[in-house]
């Protein structure tokens, strides 16, 4: 069957199914996936590039009147496909609890407080070398009603594009050597040990400012066409 | 750089010419180009294979990001698909999103892809401005578990091998609970090319119903079609390894 994108490098996912996380056991199918060929509606994706976001997106902690609490942070990284091309011009989503592990959203009724100069969304577009960048604060760690006791580590929620139907992704972010990784399901449903490690940024001195930020990076890898060499342009 | 060992590993190990062919051109350093020195000098990134981002669930908290019409963001993906240059028949598709006991999933992300009326995707990599058809759209489940877009209907579109898709829409399906995002797509009823749609043909014919919408008696100016997505269970929607 024609795959023009290698599924080979997809045993990096999670299974659907993870009983420990509560909410799979009624939310994934039970039936076999249907194997399908890449036609040209797997093959095509829209473009949110650059003329769709401002740049003041992308930083967090500018939303409001006033700067949000927190530890202030600097999130970037490259976007490159599996085979290390840069994936250029694709949008790049956000969303994340406040310092204080609480959502805006509505449904979020964690007892800690809202902030009333942080929402907590962001976005952006990749540049030519497939580089981001947010400016945020770190997150909170929340309770949540998976099982006694249970607490996410604290993430940032990403939601990225790349170059066709096939190489969307959404995943979470996490912070260096969280104490809640051992006791967190959704954290633990990925089974490769080296996979799952891909998902904790890394501090980085370079990205730190001085007096003003801490720097951690996330570099992040969609699914790419095999190493059939393209001239340039023609990827994106 | 151990996760670029244990990629090669698998791809020697299969030595199939062409896999070998490929590593070798994966090896090769990346080709010069205008504006690729300024990277270079400031870290040297070659091509290699890497190891997927693994998918994380999109959780329950996504709207204020994603689907943020009521919160403070200005929504850049939308329902409602229909530009002033769409071309193709004006339409609602509508259903429900449903778990294993039929219950609503009220926090459930929906994303379609499809052509417009002629069968014409965007062309690869082009930027449209927001008054353009872009072809993609994005809804939230309300309390019901119901989704709804506005959109116009997709033409039939080329397929593997000189065959032709009978019209369709491509659906991701995020939410809580879901690990990974399902694909599956979405067919119109009545459409003669439906019988021979190369995709359609890989379903087995007693659950080719779950993709097919159905066209509803008109209640408003557009016509309706309208498709449950069920996650697990009886009726369980066909999703696709991709």
């Amino acid at each position: 069957m024609t795959a023009t994108y290698p599924r080979a490098g997809l045993k990096a996912d999670p299974p659907s199914l993870h009983p420990d996380y509560a909410s799979t056991r009624t939310r994934s199918p039970k039936q076999p996936l249907v194997v399908i060929p890449h036609t040209l509606s797997e093959l095509t994706g829209p473009v949110y590039g650059q003329e769709s976001v401002l740049s003041g997106d992308s930083d967090l902690t500018k939303q409001h009147a006033g700067e949000p609490l927190g530890e202030r942070i600097i999130v970037s990284g490259r976007v490159t496909d599996e085979d290390g091309r840069p994936v250029r011009n694709a949008l790049v989503e956000v969303w994340q609890a406040n310092a204080a592990g609480r959502y805006v959203h509505e449904v979020d009724q964690h007892d800690a407080p809202l902030d009333p100069n942080f929402t907590g969304a962001g976005r952006c577009a990749t540049d030519a070398e497939g580089r981001y960048s947010f400016i945020s604060v770190k997150p909170g760690a929340y309770p949540w009603r998976n099982h006694h006791n249970a607490w996410r580590p604290a993430h940032i929620h990403f939601s990225l594009f790349g170059h066709s139907f096939l190489t969307r992704l959404v995943t979470q972010m996490y912070f260096p050597g969280d104490p809640l990784f051992a006791f967190d399901p959704i954290f633990q449903s990925i089974p490769d040990v080296k996979a799952r490690e891909r998902l904790i940024c890394k501090f980085e001195l370079d990205l730190t400012k001085p007096e003003w930020a801490l720097g951690y990076r996330f570099d992040i890898v969609l699914r790419g066409r095999g190493a059939t060499p393209f001239e340039d342009g023609s990827h994106g | 750089m151990a996760e670029r060992k244990s990629r090669k590993a698998p791809a020697a190990k299969k030595a199939k010419p062409k896999a070998r062919a490929r590593a070798a051109v994966a090896k090769r350093p990346a080709p010069k180009r205008a504006g690729a020195k300024k990277a270079m000098s400031r870290k040297a990134v070659a091509p290699a294979a890497r190891g997927l981002t693994p998918s994380q669930t999109v959780g329950p908290y996504f709207a204020y990001a994603l689907t943020p019409a009521k919160y403070r963001l200005k929504p850049i993906i939308a329902d409602d698909l229909v530009t002033p240059d769409a071309e193709g028949e004006r339409i609602r598709i509508e259903g429900r999103v449903l778990d294993a006991d039929g219950k609503p999933v009220s926090d459930a992300l929906i994303e379609i892809w499809q052509a417009d009326g002629k069968g014409r995707y965007p062309a690869a990599g082009s930027a449209r401005s927001n008054a353009a058809f872009k072809g993609f759209g994005r809804a939230a489940s309300n309390g019901d578990g119901r989704y709804a877009f506005a959109t116009v209907k997709p033409g039939p579109v080329p397929g593997p091998n000189r065959t032709m898709q009978a019209p369709h829409v491509s659906v991701s399906v995020l939410a809580r609970g879901v690990l990974k995002r399902l694909h599956t797509r979405i067919y119109f009823d009545g459409e003669p090319g439906n019988a021979r749609d190369p995709i359609l043909a890989l379903v087995p014919a007693s659950r080719r119903a779950t993709l097919i919408a159905k066209r509803a008696e008109a209640t408003g100016a557009m016509p309706c079609y309208v498709l449950d997505i069920r996650l697990q269970g009886s009726g369980e929607t066909v999703f696709f390894a991709s």
